[in-house]
């Protein structure tokens, strides 16, 4: 740790202006990430976590989208760079890993030359050096014959194995940034605990700065350092990924927390599921996003959007006006259980299934269950 | 795995549905076959749920269609409440269908964009039920209310309407209609957001209770299928693994590919141990030229010449919990 500072994103908000109005995709999102440290960014579709990622990527492209704010990578302001300096970054210094390989290898070009493109492109090396290249990384993520698989079709391959050259494809320049969107969802759960373990190891050979986007809190439980927790564009928790665990802070992360199912829970165990559905993006609630959905909501939560503050010294934000654990928010639940709020009610039956109604004394501070 | 054998089903006059010897195959080019359901035997009792996992391919989804007869399997019997839909004739089937209910994985394609709500849920009474026109509007509306939604705002909506949670609770509310004895859930939350997922999940387990349903639930998600069933089937490549009650068998992996599936769960949980071992146990083989013997030994870490050699069969290792493997990772019972 204590590494020097990579990426620093200050203040970052993205718009696409589309006919329905304005869509606030991403709304002023601030974070910093020290070299070789891996950062997991979490939240569900719409979150603006894709959105986040390729807008510090510039990879938004189109006349309606607006990207205002800074993301200094190395001193250097990405978002006030030149396309031509950018794509001199692109795979070499910063480089993506995307959610479906199918779409994201070419299905006309041979793997081997997918992955010796950008080497290539960017580095003087001939053609046979570049082979050679191509067939230690092939070997590196673990391809079996790579030798007989360098020169076949993406379509040749199965899903694992296409994400596996993605990956080889993106690590060929060696960037020290690797931002990986989903890099998992498209693939079985025994392929996937494979490509969680090839990046975990390749992430912390190199020393490699990562940033991993998932919906799935799963993905990142004991993978990354740190977890941003997204919801309707803006960041509402932030911590280390076993902070975030272990002393949840904002409401909409418990409430996330408590609706997955688990294998360590026994069978037919009821799930506490969020009422309601996020925000559209285009029409978001005054004061703070998730106040409709929000089991402790007071009447300051409609009013003012409550900023991400620090809580004690660890570096854990939270951007609620009610923390979950503090004495506030113990209070505000109890005076929503007694004005019988139906996502308050929700959650009290869920947890108290065993305890009689109205004593939730330590209901809210229970954590995760 | 992998195997065939029967001595995982109960007595045939306590199930509901019974599916024996299901085999399932489509034509693949070069007059090869894809053996999509190799021998499948299973059993589902009344009022109970049914959890089928197992990876992308392994024929899961091809069970679950077989039971409605789309497509008619290649050969094996399905009795459904006593009737062997196997021998019924493509408009003999059709009435059993109303007692066959199924919903699907994206809730949005499932669902006509150019009808109205009212008109999709209503489709089933209007080409089966004895019911006018008000009577119809009267169970649709209740049926809405009893998915959650407001039958005021929602019937004359269309489909684009509506966010993917709220199309999979209308696809659930045409499903049932007809008032059928048994709902077939083909991954019914994988396209949904985990906040929502736990809402279409309790929903299921509400009116699974409300009227008495019987469900066969399709996931890949081990978290999910242990949360819901009564019983779990392991498949893997057309075969079956291991049948166990969940609590049982999550805790009690006798098949080293369920062990092997437990092991690649991404826990919530940073405390879990991640093994980094897994690493590259292989992936699946095609099920156009699947192994010889046991179909999971190509991956399997126990594998002998015995099981290249010789098909497991299903045998009790404790009370019902059934494996098909010759190496079983727990002691065998007796």
């Amino acid at each position: 740790m204590g590494g020097s500072e990579i990426l620093r994103v200050e203040d970052l908000h993205t718009s696409f202006f589309l006919p329905i109005g304005e869509l606030q995709a991403v709304r002023g999102v601030s974070f910093s990430l020290k070299r070789g440290r891996s950062l997991g960014i979490v939240g569900e579709s719409g979150s603006g976590k894709t959105v986040l990622a390729r807008s510090i990527m510039c990879l938004n492209l189109g006349s309606n989208v607006k990207t205002s704010g800074s993301a200094f990578f190395d001193g250097r302001d990405l978002l006030a760079l030149s396309r031509r300096e950018m794509r001199r970054l692109w795979g070499t210094e910063i480089a993506m890993i995307f959610q479906d390989p199918m779409t994201s290898l070419n299905p006309m070009v041979k793997i081997g030359r997918q992955v010796i493109e950008h080497l290539r492109q960017h580095k003087n090396v001939n053609r046979r050096e570049a082979k050679q290249t191509a067939l230690d990384l092939l070997n590196e993520v673990r391809i079996p014959e790579a030798e007989s698989r360098i020169d076949r079709l993406p379509h040749e391959l199965s899903g694992g194995m296409r994400q596996r050259v993605s990956i080889a494809s993106a690590l060929a320049c060696e960037p020290s940034l690797l931002f990986a969107d989903e890099p998992t969802t498209a693939l079985d759960v025994t392929v996937q605990h494979q490509i969680l373990n090839l990046l975990s190891r390749e992430q912390r050979q190199r020393n490699m700065t990562m940033v991993m986007v998932t919906h799935d809190l799963g993905v990142i439980a004991g993978r990354t350092d740190d977890t941003l927790v997204m919801y309707a564009g803006k960041v509402v928790e932030q911590a280390s990924t076993d902070e975030i665990f272990e002393k949840t802070q904002h409401p909409y992360t418990e409430a996330l927390m408590r609706s997955i199912p688990r294998t360590s829970q026994a069978s037919h165990t009821p799930l506490a599921a969020i009422t309601g559905r996020p925000p559209v993006a285009t029409h978001l609630p005054a004061g703070c996003a998730f106040s409709l959905r929000c089991p402790y909501v007071q009447p300051k939560c409609h009013e003012e959007d409550p900023p991400l503050v620090s809580i004690g010294t660890s570096g854990h934000k939270s951007a609620c006006w009610y923390p979950v654990g503090s004495d506030a928010n113990r209070e505000a639940f109890e005076r929503n259980l007694s004005d019988r709020l139906p996502q308050t009610l929700a959650v009290a039956e869920s947890l108290g299934a065993d305890q009689s109604p109205g004593i939730p004394a330590d209901l809210p501070d229970g954590g995760i269950a | 795995m992998a195997g065939s054998g029967k001595a995982h089903l109960r007595p045939a006059d306590e199930v509901l549905i019974q599916v024996e010897d299901l085999v399932v195959e489509f034509p693949a080019a070069k007059k090869r076959t894809v053996k999509a359901v190799s021998g499948i035997s299973l059993d589902v009792k009344a009022g109970e749920t049914l959890g089928l996992v197992g990876e992308s391919g392994c024929g899961k989804s091809t069970v679950a269609r077989s039971l409605i007869q789309l497509p008619p399997p290649k050969s094996g019997s399905v009795v459904v409440n006593g009737v062997e839909l196997t021998d019924l004739s493509e408009q003999g089937v059709r009435p059993h269908r109303t007692q066959l209910q199924m919903i699907f994985q994206d809730p949005i394609s499932s669902l006509n964009p150019r009808r109205r709500v009212a008109d999709i849920v209503a489709e089933p009474l209007r080409v089966w039920g004895p019911h006018g026109e008000e009577e119809q509007i009267e169970i649709v509306d209740r049926m809405l209310h009893a998915v959650g939604l407001d039958p005021e705002v929602a019937r004359d909506k269309r489909p684009h309407e509506f966010s993917g949670g709220q199309c999979q609770r209308i696809s659930i509310a045409r499903s049932l209609v007809l008032g059928p004895k048994v709902l077939i859930c083909d991954e019914p939350v994988s396209a949904l957001d985990v906040s929502v997922q736990a809402q279409i999940l309790n929903l299921l387990r509400d009116l699974k209770a409300e009227y008495g349903l019987t469900l066969v639930f399709i996931a890949h998600d081990l978290a999910v299928v242990k949360n819901v069933s009564d019983l779990v089937a392991v498949m893997y490549l057309g075969k079956l693994c291991e049948v166990a009650e969940p609590d049982d068998l999550y805790a009690n992996a006798a098949h080293p590919y369920t062990s092997l599936l437990l092991e690649s769960i991404p826990e919530p949980d940073p405390a879990a141990i991640i093994d980094e071992t897994v690493d590259l146990v292989g992936e699946v083989p095609s099920s156009i030229d699947p192994p010889s013997g046991c179909r999971f030994r190509t991956r399997c870490s126990h594998a002998t010449e015995k099981c290249a050699n010789e098909e497991p069969q299903m045998r009790e290792v404790s009370a019902g919990h059934h494996v098909a493997c010759h190496h079983p990772l727990v002691a065998v019972a007796g």
